[in-house]
């Protein structure tokens, strides 16, 4: 039995048809139309890529390899547009349909009263159509297609709301941070191109080995290991989507789009496909451990420093973002140790876990009338009973509670760094330990600030403009007087809600039915290479005896106790000395402004990026076109040949006595200059003659 | 039926001209149905011409050739590889939108504007299709003619500099050109270029001849330091101008290299390949810099397009040093084939770009970047194509201006990392000062009264920016049949620069 074709380029296409006709025909069709048209295409990819995996798994499929149609082809280098489906795109498929399919269904409720319904609606299905392009390419251009066209949504996504100053700033840094990450990305296909000769995934991975002793040379006398620059050159790419330090800046940005898309590309998905592609590629990046250790390395810092920022805002949504931002610093350090089953693991259940977590803020967003700014907050949990209980197991799946199924992922990684040797491992074990922590205190707090504790919005007296006045918000989103609401808040309606719950079910028990054979049953088989020598995954999967017992085991181990740790002191704070947190902020004022300030990674790049750019741009303008070419080379030749002219004309002047003085004189030259050289030539000129 | 094709693809536009100007002033009306008539005759004649190359044979076909100047041993000569049907077919398909696009904007003398238009689609037909060294270079400087005119008659209030700027530059080049031939000719005894071609050269003839050719040919491109003639002949041009200078005008000069230095002078190409590398190098970095400041519209594509014929001429002169240094004729392949496909591309691309920048300013005589803002609130499906095209033009996948580019970088990479490097820069750069652009013109509220009574784009307009987007989405999507087409005239081109003269 092997996989279709046929279902394959449907999963693929029907979210691009869902798009067209929202996109094009949103006029027509309406915004039922328009929802109806995508919820349908998404959800028979939904279907399909479920069957696909099934197929897969139970259904004993062979992974699919081929290519569709002829990108181009010269000489010996094809390029085409193909699909490798295996396990690895299979779990892919399926995370980000499921995921793709509730945001849609959560959108019809987020967006109800917003101008850009049908638009929204066109943008999220061509999302999902470039990232199934991406995870199902078999290919290095398709790669790289699916890599920038979820860019561009995301740019398109990010500047939904175009009128917003803020947007439109976070879009264009979005795109362009991004950027400089594809810089790297290209350089590193083209790498691959060069030692391997081909752009085929199937025929590189087999070429792989050959890259060892193979060298670049960079400069004169400087040799540097093939496999290393082609990896590091790809994860620079990783470390633009995926945002790692220090290419992490747009992603805290980025929400200024809506809610849903924060789930959609900005959590569960789009940046995580930076984490997919090193997995994709682990044939190369085993053949290289420089590369590894570089991964790690940026991996451990990102999981920790972001998270760190975290603690500090009051943006409901920007806290998750710096949850995020530290959750893919987790996945790429599990990649950073080899453990690439593991960083795929975290990838889907912190997938399930932080949607819900972000669908959760804009239910809470929804009520509290578009104020997303903790501090006029609090108490929620008795007006929105269902975000709150998923908001919950969210966030016990997120600081990784045993038994939750962030708990399976994120232990596991924090062992298997443990167990590694490769170099920086030391400090990134450092960095995970110390980031359960830090997600802890970043977790609780916002729990507690959000829904418990006291009310810190007040209510105006009910006035009669019917029952959906918090929607005319998105308009003018700022502009109203901060903790003051028309209306109590009230629980979402039920197609936020539906969504919620059921990203609550995968949260809680995906983990603990999967962890057996996904982290330690080589379940994704020949899609993920490992050199046995760095199998610390293998290595751990000794100690492996179920699901229970490591969830048991789990209680006892130092990341739980941090938690807990965390779990107290957040609880004293926020519920029973409220007055605390302020005392910390001043008494840890220094510390609080670097985190504040976010490293001051922003200020420094403005000021050098982007308005040195310019600057530069003005003085090349200025110095280079306007005054060494043009006034210099183009109208200083014109001058020049005006002022010659100008002298030569003078030459001219119509009087005889003129003409005549200066015939003799060239005269007396021309045969002075022929006497001088000699007679010999004198004859010869006569003879001409 | 065919056997005059050639001949007909450039006289009919010539030809078709004169009854576009009897219909004069006072039938405006029938001189525009005229022209687009005429207009679509010689894109349906493009593409029987399309369908008559046999790609897989390459080589020169549909050869026309006769006497022309007798005592000199002039020929009229014409012929056509896949390079060419396929350069010919972009300006066949760019003539009826610019004539569609100039419709109701040109009320000044309609007829006039019209059949220059018509004259300077003839003669670059011709220059496309020339096999005569002095022919090329009669329609070489015969195109500068109706481009004179049409910036002089129809251009902005500087046309006067402009136009002499532009006319002075590109004529100042083609005098070394002349003179590269005479000396070719009383070496060879003819002008034929295929004779030219294998005519052997020591390497001080190479040399000078070399940059003769270069300097004429720079220019045209236009190349680093010599392209300040660009951004103000652009400035001042009407729309259909700039759209014909941007999409065909300029591959003139690239397509020029590719009859002249490569073949005629291989060797002198090969050593100093690096000049240019270096010198499409500059252009790609150092004018993506100056492009991100332009305050003016135009300027900043007009830029954009220097940065973007970089990659043309990176793309030709790295197949010298893959063939020459590395001896990778497959690399080698793959970087001539960008070159030709970004020379493609940035037509539909730049083209695209102009026309919006017409509609632009149709509505709002500006083009001063500073004076828009919020544009997408009034006009949405504008917005769409305008944005489409924008990212065409900093290189996204899935349209036609990632694959030149794309292919240019990774062939690069093989023949030298730092030349991948710095070419690769272009998508920083190239997506700053694009999007940039798009945020200060389309995004945002809107943010003055003009703004606000900007008026959709209409049907005609529609039209015209829907086939260039048909035309970038499908080459972005599928480039398989344009890399087919040019393909063994590529690898033709290839095995030529293998060739020693010395």
């Amino acid at each position: 039995m092997s996989l279709s074709t046929s279902i394959l380029l449907t999963i693929a296409l029907a979210p691009l048809a869902g798009c067209l006709l929202a996109g094009f025909l949103g006029k027509f069709i309406g915004r039922a139309g328009a929802h109806g048209a995508t919820i349908l295409g998404v959800g028979i990819s939904c279907a399909l890529s479920f069957y696909v995996l099934y197929q897969l798994t139970l259904g004993g499929a062979e992974a699919y390899n081929q290519n569709i149609y002829t990108w181009f082809q010269i000489g010996n280098l094809n390029a085409s547009v193909g699909f490798l489906v295996d396990r690895l795109t299979a779990m892919m498929l399926v995370v980000v349909s499921f995921v793709s399919l509730l945001v849609h269904l959560y959108t019809i409720g987020y967006m109800a009263d917003d101008d850009g319904y049908t638009r929204f609606f066109s943008y999220i299905s061509l999302f999902t159509f470039s990232m199934f392009m991406l995870v199902m390419s078999n290919n290095f251009v398709q790669l790289f297609f699916g890599w920038e066209a979820v860019g561009l949504v995301s740019y398109l996504l990010i500047g939904f709301w175009y009128k917003r100053p803020t947007a439109i700033f976070a879009n264009l840094k979005a795109f362009l941070v991004n950027r400089v990450g594809d810089f790297g990305f290209l350089l590193g296909i083209a790498a691959v191109l060069y030692f391997l000769h081909t752009l085929d995934y199937a025929t590189a991975f087999g070429a792989a080995p050959g890259l060892l002793g193979r060298t670049l040379q960079i400069t004169a006398g400087t040799q540097w290991d093939a496999a290393t620059v082609i990896c590091i050159c790809l994860f620079v790419g990783a470390m633009g989507k995926s945002a790692q330090v220090p290419l992490h800046v747009w992603l805290p940005d980025s929400m200024e789009g809506p809610t849903p898309i924060s789930a959609l590309i900005h959590a569960a998905t789009m940046v995580t496909a930076g984490i997919f592609m090193v997995a994709r590629m682990s044939p190369l990046f085993e053949m290289s451990s420089t590369a590894l250790s570089f991964v790690l390395v940026i991996g451990a810092t990102t999981a920790l420093f972001t998270g760190l920022i975290g603690i500090v805002q009051n943006d409901i949504k920007r806290v998750i973002a710096y949850s995020t931002l530290s959750q893919l610093g987790y996945m790429t350090v599990a990649l950073g140790v080899s453990m690439y089953a593991g960083a795929v693991f975290h990838l889907m259940t912190h997938a399930f876990f932080k949607a819900l977590l972000f669908l959760g803020a804009g239910s809470v967003i929804i009520a509290m009338h578009h104020e997303q700014d903790m501090r006029y907050m609090g108490g929620l949990r008795k007006y929105m009973p269902i975000t709150w209980i998923t908001m919950w197991i969210g966030s016990l799946a997120l600081v990784a509670v045993p038994f939750t199924s962030g708990f399976y992922s994120k232990d596991a990684i924090i062992e298997a760094v443990g167990l590694s040797h490769r170099w920086g491992a030391h400090y990134a074990y450092f960095c995970v330990m110390a980031g359960a922590l830090v997600t802890g205190l970043y977790t609780f707090r916002q729990m507690y600030l959000t829904f418990h504790g006291e009310e810190r919005f007040t209510v105006l007296a009910q006035h009669g403009h019917g029952g959906h006045g918090h929607d005319d918000a998105h308009a003018d989103h700022g502009h109203h007087e901060p903790g003051v609401l028309a209306h109590a808040p009230k629980e979402s309606p039920w197609v936020v809600t539906v969504p919620l719950v059921l990203l609550a079910i995968p949260s809680l028990l995906v983990g603990f039915f999967s962890a057996g054979p996904v982290l330690f049953g080589n379940w994704f088989g020949s899609a993920i290479h490992v050199d046995p020598a760095d199998n610390v995954l293998g290595e751990l999967g000794q100690d492996f005896h179920g699901s229970l017992a490591m969830a048991l085991h789990g209680f006892t181990q130092l990341p739980f106790l941090l938690v807990l740790v965390a779990f107290v002191s957040c609880t004293y704070i926020y519920v029973f000395n409220p007055a605390m947190a302020g005392k910390i902020k001043r008494a840890l004022n220094p510390l609080w402004v670097v985190l504040d300030r976010k490293y001051w990674f922003d200020t420094v790049y403005f000021a050098v990026f982007a308005q040195g750019s310019v600057k530069l741009g003005r003085l090349l303008w200025q110095a280079g076109d306007k005054a060494a070419i043009d006034d210099v080379m183009v109208n200083g030749s014109v001058k020049l040949v005006h002022r010659i002219a100008t002298s030569v004309r003078r030459l001219q002047s119509g009087y005889l006595y003129h003409y005549a003085f200066a015939m003799i004189l060239g005269l007396i030259l021309l045969l002075g200059g022929y006497w001088l050289m000699g007679s010999g030539h004198m004859g010869s000129v006569l003879a001409g003659q | 039926m065919f056997n005059h094709l050639l001949s007909l693809l450039i006289w009919l536009p010539v030809v078709g001209a004169i009854p576009v100007l009897l219909a004069g002033a006072a039938r405006p009306h029938l001189a525009r149905w005229l022209s687009m008539l005429v207009a679509v005759l010689t894109f349906v004649a493009s593409l029987f011409l399309l369908q008559q190359y046999n790609a897989a044979a390459g080589g020169m076909q549909l050869t026309e050739s006769y006497l022309w100047i007798a005592s000199w041993g002039v020929h009229y000569g014409l012929a056509v590889d896949g390079i060419s049907v396929a350069l010919i077919v972009m300006t066949t398909f760019v003539g009826i939108l610019v004539i569609a696009g100039a419709w109701e904007v040109i009320q000044n003398r309609p007829h006039q504007y019209m059949a220059a238009m018509l004259m300077l689609e003839g003669l670059l037909i011709g220059v496309f299709c020339a096999t005569d060294a002095l022919l090329f270079y009669a329609l070489f400087e015969a195109i500068l003619i109706p481009m004179f005119i049409l910036i002089g008659i129809w251009g902005g209030p500087r046309r006067v500099y402009a136009t002499l700027k532009f006319f002075i530059y590109t004529f100042f080049g083609s005098v070394f050109m002349l003179i590269a031939l005479l000396y070719l000719y009383q070496k060879a005894g003819t002008f034929d270029m295929a004779t030219l071609a294998a005519l052997p050269l020591t390497m001080k003839e190479q040399t000078w001849i070399f940059f003769a050719f270069l300097i004429a040919f720079a220019i045209k491109v236009p190349m680093v330091p010599v392209h300040t003639w660009l951004p103000d002949a652009h400035v001042e041009a009407p729309t259909g101008g700039s759209v014909v200078l941007a999409a065909v005008m300029l591959k003139v000069g690239t397509y020029g290299m590719l009859r002249f230095i490569l073949p005629i002078v291989p060797d002198a190409g090969a050593h100093y390949a690096w000049l240019v590398i270096v010198l499409s190098l500059v252009a790609i970095v150092y004018i993506g810099y100056v492009a991100l400041v332009q305050e003016d519209m135009k300027k900043l594509v007009a830029y954009s397009s220097v940065a973007h014929m970089g990659f043309v001429t990176l793309g030709i002169f790295v197949a010298f040093l893959l063939v020459r240094e590395s001896g990778d004729v497959g690399m080698a392949q793959l970087a001539m084939q960008g070159a030709m496909v970004q020379m493609i591309s940035h037509g539909f691309v730049s083209g695209a770009m102009f026309t919006c920048i017409g509609v632009l300013y149709d509505r709002m005589h500006t083009r001063s970047i500073k004076d828009y803002g919020g544009v997408i609130n009034v006009m949405p499906w504008f917005g769409f194509f305008y944005v489409l095209f924008a990212m065409a033009n900093c290189g996204l996948p899935g349209t036609s201006g990632f694959v030149g580019e794309f292919m240019v970088i990774l062939a690069s990479f093989s023949a030298n990392p730092w030349i991948a490097l710095f070419a690769a820069f272009t998508l920083i750069i190239g997506a700053a000062y694009t999007l940039w652009l798009v945020k200060r013109v389309m995004w945002g509220d809107i943010t003055n009264s003009h703004v606000a009574e900007m008026k959709e784009i209409n049907g005609r307009e529609t039209f015209v920016l829907a086939f260039f987007a048909i035309a970038v989405l499908a080459l972005g999507i599928w480039p398989q049949p344009l890399v087919h087409l040019m393909n063994s005239s590529v690898s033709q081109l290839v095995q030529q620069l293998a060739i020693h003269k010395i």
